[in-house]
């Protein structure tokens, strides 16, 4: 699905409180909404849209046990197994000052993991050829995508004009050579 | 909506009646023209530092350690108190990004960029000295447990001592600049995409390659959030645990005046204290050069002199707490390393204590620079007045950095240069290589952060864009004008009696 071409409908909105009452409006007409696109942050659109919750920090969760584990096993079998120095007669085992070190990676693991997922599952890289859909997006404008191929010539003019009522600043047709859809998990 | 509902006693944290596309332009504007003349005067001057850091560490390596002042005695002083300093000014860069993220503090979103940016590059002057102190530093990687085969015969390596709070503090110092550097690094993705889709050029060639392809859709947006919001949980124990560690250098050993059981929260608080002091001096000048006025206002300059007030006070309790604490102990050593190493001095309190003529503590002038500047200075901030004071705070910000300073070097050279053993007594002076490595890693951040300031959006645009409805001025003074329409609506009611009142509220 990736490297297929899309043509998407746009419609553009100049504030998130409009956009909200868009996509709840859109939504009750029963037109599908593939994505929306803000310059930041718009508290109340994944619930408005539906987007299920991510994942992302049971991922951090589960890293951060990585690294905590790690550590400790790894300090165990180094000072009593590997390499048991004797210190003063103190035993080689020691968990008390093994805590620092326990800690740090386990918040090392749980970060760079977290973040690694998180560009991965957002489809960030350096290697991105951006296609942007409206340069505006990333300043003051708030886009609705809608997948073109679900509708037919006149149930776009249809669409058309419930995006009108809805409050759109602009609509228009807008060609993509690859989108990644996120939100379908 | 009732969310974006912000008490209007809050004062607005971004001025000039500003739009979203307004921010945008204000803040990329810089980015994209050539920097004023006194951008470029400033980056001259720290990259001759820059220079003499080089040539400093050049003279370490070659020469050896020898370069520098220390003796049997003291065995390390300007070099770990200078990698005191900056890590504990780093400090204040994660408090601003994560630990107001938890607290929910707008004011916040105004300089986190700048702040954070501050804390990666004051991370990477601390990191220079423990390093350059190691004599051979291309052996530097031997610190980090791994493999090897230094460990001779068999399959056995040769590892770091798990037990000694030196290793920890490598983990700690590792982890946070990295950690640091990746929540920089995911916030500043979306305001990268924000410039890219303005450049044109060679420029969008760049920026589009550091901002990932960013796209700004919602689930991208849900995770960056989720992402933000777990980055801030573990980054706030970590920057605590840091300086703690930081504090266990000293604190773990057996040295009168360092063996401390109020180190770790003495030392955190002073590390805020002395930080929020650095990101002052930075955001003052960054926003008076770049003319980012209604970003950084004075509401977030006195947010981070309230800030200055506390931490500096908890600092002065400790160290109050300290002197009290080695009197009460009732252990001479203890008594004799404040009283007669560090309190004495030959005029006033010396004198007063009963030491006598010519027998003061050597390094009283250190001692008393740093209770003038971290306990006795700050204290002053209770005036409003000066709190809002843009030239009086930058003053201020660097006094108490030169406290902090002190306060390092008080207790690092002060406990080290009496031992035990009086004929081992002796007095340490730096010399010029020292300072040389020292003004030379303050070029170095300064060349950093300038380089930063040009190219980067030094205020999180983003962010910024998602307080304005709750913190721009105009708004704010929309939900005033609200206010007061209600209050006369519910003043024309008659609340006579109970009946009457639920008859009101029936319509």
């Amino acid at each position: 699905m990736a490297d297929s071409s899309k043509t998407f409908l746009v419609a553009l909105y100049k504030d998130e409180e409009i956009l909200l009452k868009a996509v709840k409006h859109i939504r009750e007409n029963g037109v599908k909404i593939t994505d929306a696109l803000t310059p930041f942050p718009v508290h109340g659109l994944d619930e408005a849209m539906e987007i299920p919750e991510t994942r992302l920090h049971t991922a951090g969760f589960l890293f951060g046990l990585t690294g905590f584990l790690f550590a400790l096993i790894s300090m165990i079998w180094i000072s009593t197994s590997d390499w048991p120095i004797n210190y003063g007669g103190k035993p080689a085992l020691s968990i008390p000052t093994y805590i620092p070190i326990t800690f740090e990676l386990t918040v090392l693991f749980a970060a760079v993991g977290m973040v690694i997922t998180y560009f991965i599952r957002n489809s960030l890289s350096v290697f991105n050829s951006t296609e942007v859909i409206d340069e505006r997006i990333t300043d003051d404008h708030f886009a609705l995508i809608f997948d073109a191929a679900e509708f037919t010539e006149e149930g776009i003019s249809k669409v058309d004009d419930i995006l009108k009522a809805s409050g759109a600043a602009e609509i228009k047709m807008s060609t993509m050579k690859k989108y990644i859809n996120l939100n379908g998990e | 909506m009732g969310h974006n509902y912000s008490s209007p006693i809050r004062e607005p944290l971004i001025t000039g009646k500003k739009t979203y596309h307004q921010i945008t332009e204000d803040i990329c504007r810089y980015t994209e023209s050539t920097p004023p003349p006194i951008w470029w005067i400033a980056i001259s001057i720290s990259g001759f530092f820059l220079l003499v850091f080089v040539i400093s560490v050049l003279a370490t390596v070659w020469h050896g350690i020898g370069m520098w002042g220390l003796n049997k005695t003291v065995g390390w002083a300007w070099d770990i108190t200078n990698f005191v300093w900056w890590v504990g000014i780093g400090h204040a860069g994660t408090l601003i990004s994560a630990i107001l993220l938890l607290f929910r503090q707008k004011w916040r979103t105004g300089v986190n960029r700048a702040a954070e940016a501050m804390t990666i590059f004051a991370v990477a002057c601390a990191g220079q000295f423990p390093l350059i102190h190691m004599g051979r530093l291309w052996y530097g990687f031997f610190i980090f447990p791994y493999p090897n085969t230094r460990g001779g015969e068999g399959i056995s390596s040769l590892w770091p001592n798990f037990n000694s709070p030196l290793l920890w503090d490598v983990f700690a110092i590792t982890t946070y600049l990295i950690v640091s550097l990746l929540f920089w690094y995911s916030g500043l993705v979306p305001d990268f995409a924000t410039i890219r889709d303005r450049a044109t050029g060679f420029r969008k060639k760049v920026y589009n390659v550091l901002a990932f392809g960013w796209q700004g859709k919602a689930k991208q947006w849900q995770r960056f959030e989720s992402l933000s919001l777990v980055l801030a949980g573990l980054a706030t124990p970590l920057v605590l645990s840091v300086h703690t560690i930081v504090s266990f250098d000293f604190a773990t050993s057996v040295i009168p005046g360092w063996h401390t059981t109020i180190f770790p929260p003495y030392f955190v608080a002073g590390a805020i204290f002395s930080g929020f002091a650095m990101v002052l001096t930075l955001m003052i000048i960054t926003r008076k050069v770049f003319k980012l006025e209604d970003y950084i206002t004075i509401a977030h300059i006195e947010s981070m002199n309230k800030v200055i007030i506390l931490t500096g006070s908890i600092v002065g309790i400790a160290y109050i707490t300290e002197l009290f604490v080695a009197w009460y102990s009732g252990n001479i050593f203890e008594q004799w390393a404040f009283l007669r190493n560090r309190i004495a001095d030959p005029y006033i309190f010396g004198p007063l204590m009963g030491v006598e003529e010519g027998q003061h503590a050597p390094y009283w002038w250190a001692y008393w620079s740093m209770m003038f500047c971290n306990v006795v200075s700050p204290q002053v901030f209770w005036i409003r007045k000066l709190r809002r004071s843009v030239a009086f705070t930058f003053f201020m910000s660097i006094i108490i950095n030169i406290g902090m300073w002190f306060e390092r070097f008080v207790i690092i050279v002060t406990s080290l240069h009496r031992d035990f053993l009086p004929s081992s007594w002796t007095y340490y002076s730096p010399t010029f290589t020292e300072v040389g490595i020292f003004v030379g890693t303050l070029g170095l951040f300064f060349t950093l952060f300038l380089l930063f300031a040009r190219t980067f959006p030094v205020v999180a645009i983003a962010e910024v864009k998602s307080i304005l409805k709750t913190s721009g001025d105009q708004y704010i003074n929309d939900f005033e004008k609200q206010d007061e329409k209600f209050l006369d609506e519910v003043s024309k009611e008659d609340y006579s009696s109970i009946e009457k009142i639920a008859e009101a509220h029936k319509h």
